[in-house]
C-alpha cells in the first residue's frame, strides 16, 4: 500500500477540511473561551459531526458506522487540530470506540455515539505524567465490582455520559497483568468529577471513584485482561493525538511562513531574510517528516499489523515537530504572537497539552528503547 | 491471491534460491560495494553471482523498461522486491552513479540511441560512471561553472578542470556539465558525455581527512567530445543538471536509513557500554540520547518510503529531494556522532586490525561531507524557502 492518502481518503480530507473550518475555525474555540463555556465544546457541532456521519467513522457499518479506518479517522483529527476545534471527536469517536469494539458494551454506546448524543471520557491516567501503572482497586462487590481511587486528565470528564476506566483486579500498580477495563456511566454514585480548566481552555476532570458500585456486565471484554482493550484504546489514542497534533503544527506553521510573507521590515518581507528561511525550511521539513510517520502507524494498524513501535514514533514525532513549530511560530512572528488577540498562541498552548496525552517525547522514546532490547 | 501477492511469493523464492548468503551480510567496507565498471574486480564468487543473476532478470534496475536493461516492474512490484530484498537482509547488488543518477536523466532527456547505447550497459554493471558537476570556483553556485565546450563542428573541444569528482580515477565515462556559451548563466551550459579514457583527461586523488582519497581532481585538456555525446539541446544542460541532482538527493538522503533490520548503533553501544540490571543501556544520558535519536530515524524512514510512492506516483514536489537530502545527511551525520560517543576509545584506533582499520572513525569523518557533496544542507534549505514555502527572494 502506497505510503499516501488514497483518492478516497483525500475526498474525506478534503469534506472535513471545508466543514470543519467553516464551522469550527479558531474563532469558535475562542469564543467559548470568551463565554467561559463549562462543557469544554460545542454540543450542536458534536451533533453536526453525526450528521456528517464522522462520529461512526470506526464503528462497523454493521452496527451504523461508516467502517473506515484509522488513516480516516486521523485526516479528521487533523483539521480538528489545524483549526483547535474543541471536539469529543478523539476521546469519543477513536479511542473509547477503539475500546468497545467486540465488546458487549458495543450495542449498548455505539448507537448513541453515531447520533452525536453521548460522550465519552478516557479514565486512564492517575499521576501527572502518563505511565503504564494501574492502581485504581476494583474489588469483587455483590454482582459487580467497587471501584475507588482517582484519575486525572480526564477530557470532558466533567460531561461525559460514559466513562472508559482502567482498573486493578489483580496485583500491584506496576504490573502487566491484573488489569481490566470498565464502561461506566456518568450516573453511578459516589462518583465525583471535578473540571480543571487547562492552559489550553480546554476542560479535563480530576475524577474521584469513592466505593462507586458497578454492575459485573460494565467490563469491556474480560477481567483481568484489560490490557487488550486498554492496548486498542492507547494505540488509536496516541495515533489520533499524533494526527491532531499533525494539524496544530501545521496550523501554526502556514500562520507562520504567511505571516513571514506579509510582515515587512526595512522595506521588505521579512521572508526574504536567510535568517528566517532557513528556520521556516527547517521547520517544513520536521513536519513533513513527522506525517510520514503518522501515515505510517495508522496504515499499520488499519491492516491489523504490529503497530506498537510505529505508534510511539508517531506520536513521539509529532510531539517534537510540533513543539518546534508552536515555538517557531510565536518567535518568528515577533512582539504580536505574545498577544491574547493573535492566534498563534493558541497553537502553542493545545500543542502542549496534546504533546503530554497518551505519553510524552519522552514516554515514548524509552518505550521504543525497551523494545530495542537497550 | 491478487496479482502483487503472487509476484511477491516468486520474488521471495526467487531470492532465497539466488542470492548468496554472504550477499546478506552487512556491508563492512567499500570492498564490500560493487560499483561494477570495466575495471571491476569481485571481491568474491558471491559478489559476481549476486550481480550477474539479478542483471539477469533486470533488477538492478528494476523500475526500467526491459529495453534498457530493466526489470519493468510497476511501483507497486519495485516496492515488494525492496521490502523482500531487505527481509532477508540483502546487498544491493550493484552501486552506481550511473543507476541513481546519469540513468534517470537519459530516461528523460537521451535520444533514443542514446538510452539504448548506455543504459544496458550501466543496467549491468559494465560500465562505471562519475560525475563532472562542481569546480575549484563553482561549489554552492554551481552554475558558475567555467570549464569549456568549444564548438568544433562534429564535436567539443573540452578545456578544465573539475572538483570533488567521485572515484573519477576507478570510473569509465563521465557525465559532465561544460559551458558551451557565456552569453548566460544557466543558460550556456551543456550535458556531455565522454570516455575517461579519453586523450586529454587526467585525475588526482584528494586525501581527506579520513584518510581515503574518494574524491578526485579531474584535468581536461582539449579532450575531443562528439556532439552525439550531448544530453538535451546545447545550453539546456541546467535542466539535465537539475534533474539529475534531485536523484543524487535522494541517493543521499538514503544514508539516513539504518541498513535493513540490524542496527549498529545499539549493537555497539550495547557491547561497549552494556546493560543494568534492568536490561538498559547501563550510560543513561546516551541511551537518552540514543532513543531521541531512533525516534527521528525511524520517522524519516517512513518519509523515504512516502517520498518513493509519492515519486513514482507523479505526486512528489519537485524540490522535496532537497528536503530529503537535507533530513537524511543531518541524521547520518548525527547517527555517527552517536556511534563515536558509544564506541568511547575503542572508536578511536585508526589503524588496528581489531578496528578494521579504523572504519568506524573514518566512516565519522566521510559523513561529514555528506551535507556539504550534492549542494550544502544551507543550499537544500534555501532550495525549500523558495520553491516549497514560495518565501520571497532576497
Amino acid at each position: 500500500m502506497p505510503l499516501y492518502l488514497n483518492d478516497e481518503q483525500a475526498m474525506l480530507r478534503d469534506t472535513a477540511k471545508d466543514f470543519i473550518a467553516e464551522h469550527a475555525p479558531v474563532g469558535h474555540m475562542r469564543a467559548l473561551r470568551d463565554a467561559n463555556d463549562a462543557t469544554g465544546f460545542s454540543r450542536d457541532l458534536w451533533k453536526q459531526f453525526a450528521e456528517m456521519g464522522l462520529n461512526g467513522v470506526l464503528i462497523p457499518e454493521d452496527q451504523g458506522g461508516l467502517g473506515l479506518g484509522h488513516v480516516e479517522a486521523g485526516v479528521v483529527l487533523e483539521e480538528i487540530g489545524r483549526n483547535l476545534s474543541p471536539s469529543p471527536f478523539l476521546a469519543t469517536a477513536v479511542a473509547a470506540v477503539e475500546a468497545l469494539k467486540g465488546s458487549g458494551q458495543a450495542e449498548r454506546w455505539f448507537p448513541g455515539i453515531v447520533a452525536g448524543e453521548t460522550v465519552a471520557a478516557l479514565a486512564i491516567d492517575e499521576g501527572a505524567k502518563h505511565r503504564d501503572s494501574i492502581g485504581l482497586k476494583a474489588e469483587r462487590s455483590g454482582n459487580g465490582f467497587r471501584l475507588t481511587g482517582a484519575k486525572r486528565f480526564v477530557t470532558h470528564g466533567h460531561v461525559a455520559d460514559l466513562l472508559i476506566v482502567g482498573a486493578r483486579t489483580a496485583g500491584s500498580p506496576d504490573d502487566a497483568e491484573g488489569v481490566t477495563l470498565f464502561a461506566v456511566s456518568k450516573n453511578a454514585a459516589n462518583l465525583t468529577a471535578t473540571p480543571e480548566r487547562l492552559a489550553d481552555s480546554s476542560l479535563a476532570a480530576r475524577i474521584d471513584f469513592e466505593g462507586v458500585e458497578i454492575d459485573a456486565d460494565a467490563v469491556i471484554g474480560e477481567v483481568d485482561a484489560g490490557r487488550d482493550p486498554l492496548g486498542r484504546l492507547l494505540r488509536a489514542g496516541r495515533t489520533g493525538a499524533a494526527a491532531e497534533l499533525l494539524g496544530v503544527g501545521g496550523g501554526a506553521m502556514d500562520m507562520t511562513v504567511g505571516y513571514l510573507k506579509e510582515r515587512k521590515q526595512f522595506g521588505v518581507a521579512i521572508g526574504s531574510f536567510q535568517a528566517l528561511q532557513h528556520r521556516a525550511a527547517h521547520l517544513y521539513s520536521e513536519m513533513e517528516v513527522a506525517r510520514a510517520a503518522v501515515l505510517k502507524a495508522q496504515q499499520l494498524l488499519d491492516a491489523g499489523a504490529d503497530a506498537d513501535e510505529a505508534v510511539s514514533i508517531a506520536k513521539a514525532m509529532t510531539g517534537m515537530a510540533t513543539t518546534l513549530s508552536v515555538q517557531e511560530g510565536v518567535q518568528m512572528h515577533g512582539g504580536i504572537g505574545m498577544t491574547d488577540e493573535y492566534d498563534i498562541g493558541f497553537y502553542m498552548k493545545r500543542a502542549r497539552v496534546l504533546a503530554e496525552m497518551f505519553g510524552d517525547i519522552g514516554f515514548h522514546a524509552d518505550r521504543l528503547a525497551k523494545a530495542a532490547g537497550y | 491471491m491478487t496479482d502483487l501477492d503472487t509476484f511477491r511469493s516468486d520474488t521471495r523464492a526467487w531470492l532465497a534460491e539466488n542470492c548468496p548468503p554472504a550477499m546478506r551480510e552487512p556491508v563492512r567496507s567499500d570492498a564490500d560495494v560493487c560499483w561494477g565498471g570495466r575495471n571491476f574486480q569481485p571481491s568474491s564468487p558471491a559478489q559476481k553471482d549476486w550481480l550477474d543473476r539479478m542483471a539477469a532478470r533486470g533488477w538492478t534496475v528494476p523500475d526500467w523498461p526491459t529495453a534498457y536493461g530493466g526489470g519493468g516492474l510497476s511501483p507497486a512490484e519495485t516496492k515488494i522486491l525492496r521490502e523482500e530484498m531487505a527481509a532477508i537482509r540483502a546487498r544491493n547488488p550493484l552501486n552506481s552513479f550511473g543507476i541513481s543518477m546519469l540513468g534517470p536523466a537519459l530516461l528523460k532527456y537521451g535520444t533514443e540511441e542514446q538510452k539504448l547505447e548506455h543504459l544496458p550497459k550501466i543496467a549491468r554493471g559494465e560500465i562505471r560512471w562519475c560525475q563532472g558537476y562542481s569546480e575549484p570556483n563553482a561549489g554552492s553556485d554551481l552554475a558558475g561553472l567555467a570549464a569549456s565546450a568549444e564548438d568544433a563542428g562534429d564535436h567539443y573541444i573540452v578545456n578544465g578542470q573539475k572538483v570533488w569528482t567521485s572515484y573519477a580515477d576507478k570510473a569509465d565515462w563521465i557525465f559532465c556539465l561544460v559551458r558551451t556559451s557565456k552569453a548566460s548563466k544557466q543558460g550556456g551550459i551543456s550535458f556531455v558525455l565522454f570516455d575517461m579514457a579519453s586523450p586529454g583527461v587526467s585525475t588526482k586523488p584528494i586525501l581527506l581527512i579520513s584518510g581515503y582519497s574518494p574524491f578526485c581532481e579531474t584535468f581536461m585538456d582539449d579532450v575531443k567530445v562528439p556532439k552525439a555525446n550531448r544530453i538535451h539541446d546545447e545550453n539546456k544542460g541546467w535542466d539535465v543538471a537539475k534533474y539529475l541532482l534531485g536523484h543524487e538527493r535522494e541517493m543521499i538522503s538514503g544514508m539516513g536509513l539504518a541498513s535493513g533490520g540490524r542496527n549498529p548503533l545499539i549493537e555497539g553501544a550495547i557491547a561497549t557500554i552494556g546493560l543494568d540490571h534492568d536490561g538498559r543501556l547501563a550510560d543513561p544520558v546516551l541511551r537518552t540520547q540514543i532513543a531521541l535519536f531512533e525516534v527521528r530515524a525511524k520517522a524519516f524512514a517512513a518519509m523515504s518510503e512516502r517520498f518513493i510512492d509519492e515519486l513514482k506516483a507523479g505526486r512528489a514536489h519537485p524540490a522535496q529531494p532537497s528536503m530529503m537530502k537535507y533530513v537524511g545527511t543531518e541524521l547520518n551525520k548525527d547517527r555517527h556522532e552517536l556511534m563515536m560517543a558509544a564506541g568511547g576509545s575503542d572508536a578511536l584506533e585508526w589503524e588496528s586490525d581489531r578496528s578494521h582499520t579504523g572504519a568506524a572513525p573514518r566512516a565519522w569523518l566521510r559523513t561529514k561531507a555528506n551535507s556539504i557533496e550534492g549542494g550544502t544542507s544551507e543550499i537544500q534549505l534555501n532550495i525549500i524557502a523558495k520553491r516549497i514555502l514560495e518565501l520571497p527572494g532576497a
